[in-house]
């Protein structure tokens, strides 16, 4: 049978929009070294290794075996998995059954980007078919922005509704020292940013970002001498959902991918009412109306309530389910890091080394990865031992 | 470790172009043709992995163009970059952390892209993307230093290819079924040397799939089950100057592992046939030498005492390996495939007699950098 | 098969992945390549675990998972371990074929430095010596060595 597992330490670089002084293998090692700090464990106590990013932004196939001198991966077991957006969240669960079918007992999970090596809309516009979609309707902006302007359609949430998400967000990275926008950012402002495709405006969505993230998870039995508190997995959870760009097109469905996942995720994780179980959220929002539309589709609140229960505070620091106290994707994005990201901070959260960035009294924590056609991923976290 | 087994498998032919189908429609037919071989239905199935590489595919997420093709609506899927052997290990974890079945499915084609190019970004883009090295140069590279090693002549790794290219004319999914002679493949062009081009892969199009499931699953299917005995995969380091090319001490290691799990302890007595990747002809001995068939430096001896071919001691590559069809990433899957038909009986003329046990090898990144093996059996 | 598939006419479109790079060489390459250009110096990196001298210059030793501070010279001539003639030509190749890879052991070296030679291909033997041959313009890449040439 399947074994528990827990995250027992987690690290990160200081994330910044270049990172002249690395190459990705050096900035792989930072992350890396930083969690095994974190576990107070060595490179040798670690079984295997699970690594991913996208080919296209560094233009290195196999990153897997080029990655060993950071990774730590010489003479070691590695394996890479890669899904798009959702890749960090993708890695941390390929982690997760490298522990829990029993073949490893520590394992490391890495995610990483240099955003800053490559053209980033020219890399990401080549996930659309070649035959069928590449031409017409590419790149992550024009699919967001459509999925936007139907939900104004269909619920009237207005611009500045979606930009108070990306007001909280920035607000949030101001007390994480790894977030790379450390700027306040205010509605006024990102209703006066540059249109970049209607309504998305450049304050509505997330920057490009280099950097590096790695967690070690452990498994039950170990998990507890390595740590005192560990974030122990209840659910992980996966749906990619849609092959073509075309087939996403009925766009008041919402994200069925979302909804999906939370439900299989729910469901491991013996959750009924999400916003009175859920004490923080780490979502992957990669643009200001996810943070609308996508916490209906997981359920934080019914269809077409989102703007009125972030309006209320919900969901900023001190209310009822803080999201992405870290400052989340809209002040972070190393896109093969970003949905690691997301389970690491969750797992920090848990584990309550969050500091000034800490929900007081985390017993669960979600964390989402958004990414490919409209897919998701979803981890659900707990320092109660499943 | 808990039971599990192949209980499905399917390949399609593989040629050197495929014009007919597209990546998506190559997966849906081994989908199909793995739940038929299993006698299971795409709802029995609850777990996908898929298998491709964005390098190779000319697409980010490369996944993405195949994820209805292997019914992975509504269900758990992910994709793992690299060779079919990985991704089936993957498949395996997410079946005993209680998965019910894992279709894993792999497809590559070579037709579509510039394999020099492409390989040429597996290697470091600060010291050594420039010199234009990619997967064919290196590995003459690695060539060199194991023949001049151990003394080997160009004539005994051509022998690899001779028979590998005879084993392929008894299987009707290999691209290069051929009658080569030793002479043939010496006079044939030369590429890198000391590799000629009869010591090298074709380049294929093609798709393959298994299917792989608990003790429960496996009880209700079709076919015998095959069972996972032992796996295990380890990487060396990344410079080509920084490892003993002529010493594959990553696959060395993972062998140990796997043995370990599978308890052999004289691989050539309790191994009865095994498919490893061989896209170039030395390849296979050097590979044999580190899964411990032999010592450092005797594997081309493996083929002139008869022991590696068919009707020897330890048939190596019925299927006409990858030098008969190489299409990248499936290939290792085709690996694992033709090792569970042995050990099923059903390889029809490229059947080894009462074979059980199997070995089935396969790699990722530059001259075998990262290797995984693989033990299966039909005893439990 | 179905019949009307037989008469489809098998279309291809053309394409290309066409995404500009810039790599960042890092601290530690970046020291490297300076050197290599400005001084005509190759420069490695010792392990202070292991003892491996690392070339060209590493930041971390894989081997022993910690990050190097020691540099070394390395001489500009060394013994060939592996070497490959090349046969077939590409534009990825910074010479037309027939010209060769060679794995170099640098003399003050620990590990095998890969790069081309291009003259003498018929004399080319495993063991013999080798020397840098540098280019007059130099731009900071590992082609300011043009190739190594037999001693």
């Amino acid at each position: 049978m399947a074994r528990r597992v827990a995250i027992v330490g987690t690290g990160q670089t200081y994330h910044k929009s270049h990172r002249p002084d690395v190459t990705s293998r050096e900035m792989i090692k930072e992350a890396v070294s930083s969690a095994l700090a974190d576990a107070e464990l060595t490179i040798r106590d670690i079984d295997a290794i699970v690594i991913g990013n996208m080919d296209h932004f560094e233009s290195i196939n196999y990153v897997d075996t080029y990655s060993v001198e950071g990774s730590g991966g010489v003479m070691k077991p590695i394996m890479k998995v890669t899904t798009g957006g959702t890749t960090g969240a993708t890695v941390a669960i390929a982690a997760y059954y490298h522990v829990s079918s029993g073949f490893f007992d520590r394992v490391l999970a890495i995610g990483f980007e240099k955003n800053s090596e490559s053209d980033t809309t020219g890399a990401i516009i080549t996930c659309s078919d070649p035959v069928w979609d590449r031409f017409s309707y590419s790149g992550a902006i024009p699919s967001l922005a459509t999925e936007a302007t139907a939900y104004m359609e269909k619920y009237g949430a207005t611009q500045e509704d979606a930009a108070l998400i990306a007001e909280r967000d920035r607000g949030h990275a101001m007390n994480n020292p790894y977030a790379h926008l450390r700027r306040p950012l205010t509605v006024a402002d990102i209703m006066a940013s540059p249109m970049l495709a209607y309504p998305i405006k450049l304050g509505d969505i997330c920057p490009r970002s280099d950097g590096a993230c790695a967690i070690v998870l452990a498994a039950d039995g170990i998990a507890q001498k390595i740590t005192g508190k560990p974030a122990w997995f209840k659910a992980a959870a996966v749906r990619h959902t849609y092959t073509w760009f075309g087939d996403s097109t009925d766009y008041n469905k919402g994200l069925v991918s979302m909804q999906r996942a939370s439900k299989d995720a729910y469901a491991q994780a013996g959750i009924t009412k999400p916003v009175d179980e859920i004490d923080v959220a780490e979502l992957y929002l990669p643009y200001t109306w996810a943070g609308l539309k996508w916490i209906e589709d997981i359920g934080f609140c019914g269809p077409g309530e989102a703007s009125k229960f972030v309006g209320d505070g919900h969901t900023h620091m001190g209310g009822k389910l803080p999201i992405n106290p870290s400052g989340g994707v809209i002040s972070t994005n190393c896109i093969g890091a970003t949905a690691l990201l997301r389970v690491a901070e969750a797992a920090i959260q848990v584990m309550g080394k969050g500091d000034t960035r800490q929900v007081p009294d985390v017993r669960n924590a979600i964390a989402t990865g958004f990414g490919g056609c409209f897919w998701s991923d979803i981890v659900i976290l707990s320092s109660e031992r499943p | 470790m808990d039971k599990a087994a192949i209980v499905g498998v399917a390949q399609i032919k593989y040629e050197r172009r495929k014009k007919d189908q597209i990546f998506a429609d190559m997966v849906f037919d081994v989908t199909r043709e793995a739940l038929d071989d299993a006698g299971l239905t795409i709802h029995d199935v609850d777990n996908v992995v898929t298998v491709s590489n964005d390098f190779f595919d000319g697409r980010t997420i490369s996944g993405m163009a195949v994820g209805d093709a292997c019914g992975g609506q509504d269900k758990n899927i992910s994709t793992v970059s690299g060779d079919g052997t990985f991704g089936a290990f993957y498949g395996l974890m997410r079946v005993l952390s209680g998965y019910k079945a894992t279709i894993v499915v792999a497809h590559y084609k070579g037709s579509e892209g510039d394999i020099n190019i492409t390989t040429n970004g597996m290697f470091d883009p600060v010291f050594h993307r420039h010199l234009g090295i990619d997967a064919v140069s290196s590995a003459a590279l690695q060539a060199n230093a194991y023949m001049t090693r151990y003394g080997i002549r160009e004539e005994d790794i051509a022998q690899v290819s001779v028979k590998n290219h005879g084993n392929a004319k008894n299987n009707p999914f290999a691209q290069l079924p051929m009658d080569i002679t030793v002479n043939d493949v010496m006079k044939s062009r030369k590429i890198a040397e000391p590799l000629k081009l009869l010591d090298c892969c074709p380049i294929s199009d093609g798709a393959a799939a298994v299917i792989i499931a608990g003790e429960d699953i496996a009880a209700k299917c079709r076919k015998k089950p095959v069972w996972v005995r032992g796996v295990a995969h380890c990487c060396e380091e990344y410079f080509l100057g920084d490892r003993d090319l002529s010493n594959p001490v990553a696959l060395r290691e993972a062998a140990t592992r796997a043995y370990a799990m599978a308890g052999i302890r004289n691989p050539i007595e309790d191994i009865d046939v095994a498919e490893v990747l061989e896209p170039f002809s030395y390849m296979e001995p050097l590979w044999l030498e580190g899964l411990g068939f032999c010592e450092p430096g005797a594997g081309c001896s493996l083929i002139t005492k008869g022991i590696t071919v068919m009707g020897g001691k330890l048939p190596v590559n019925p299927s006409g390996g990858a030098l008969s069809a190489n299409p990248v990433l499936v290939a290792g899957l085709a690996r694992l495939i033709e090792a569970a038909l042995q050990v099923r009986g059903e390889a029809g003329a490229r059947q080894v007699k009462n074979a059980d046990t199997a070995l089935a090898q396969g790699f990722n990144g530059p001259c075998g950098q990262s290797h995984c093996v693989w033990i299966i059996s039909g005893t439990k | 098969m179905t019949e009307w598939l037989k008469s489809v006419e098998p279309l291809t479109l053309k394409g290309q992945i066409a995404v500009p790079y810039t790599w960042w060489v890092g601290e530690t390459g970046g020291r490297f390549m300076a050197a290599l250009r400005d001084h005509r110096k190759i420069l490695g990196t010792k392990c202070s675990s292991c003892k491996t001298v690392y070339v060209p210059a590493r930041k971390s030793c894989g081997r022993c998972f910690i990050d190097m501070e020691e540099w070394v010279d390395i001489a500009d001539e060394g013994v060939i371990q592996a070497y490959t003639i090349v046969h077939y030509g590409h534009p990825v190749q910074p010479a037309k074929p027939p010209f060769a890879y060679a794995l170099i052991r640098l003399d003050g070296a620990d590990v095998g430095f890969l790069h081309v030679i291009k003259k003498d291909l018929d004399r080319i033997k495993n063991g013999l010596r080798v020397k840098a041959k540098f280019r007059a313009e130099r731009t900071g890449t590992i082609l300011d060595i043009d190739s190594f040439e037999l001693m």
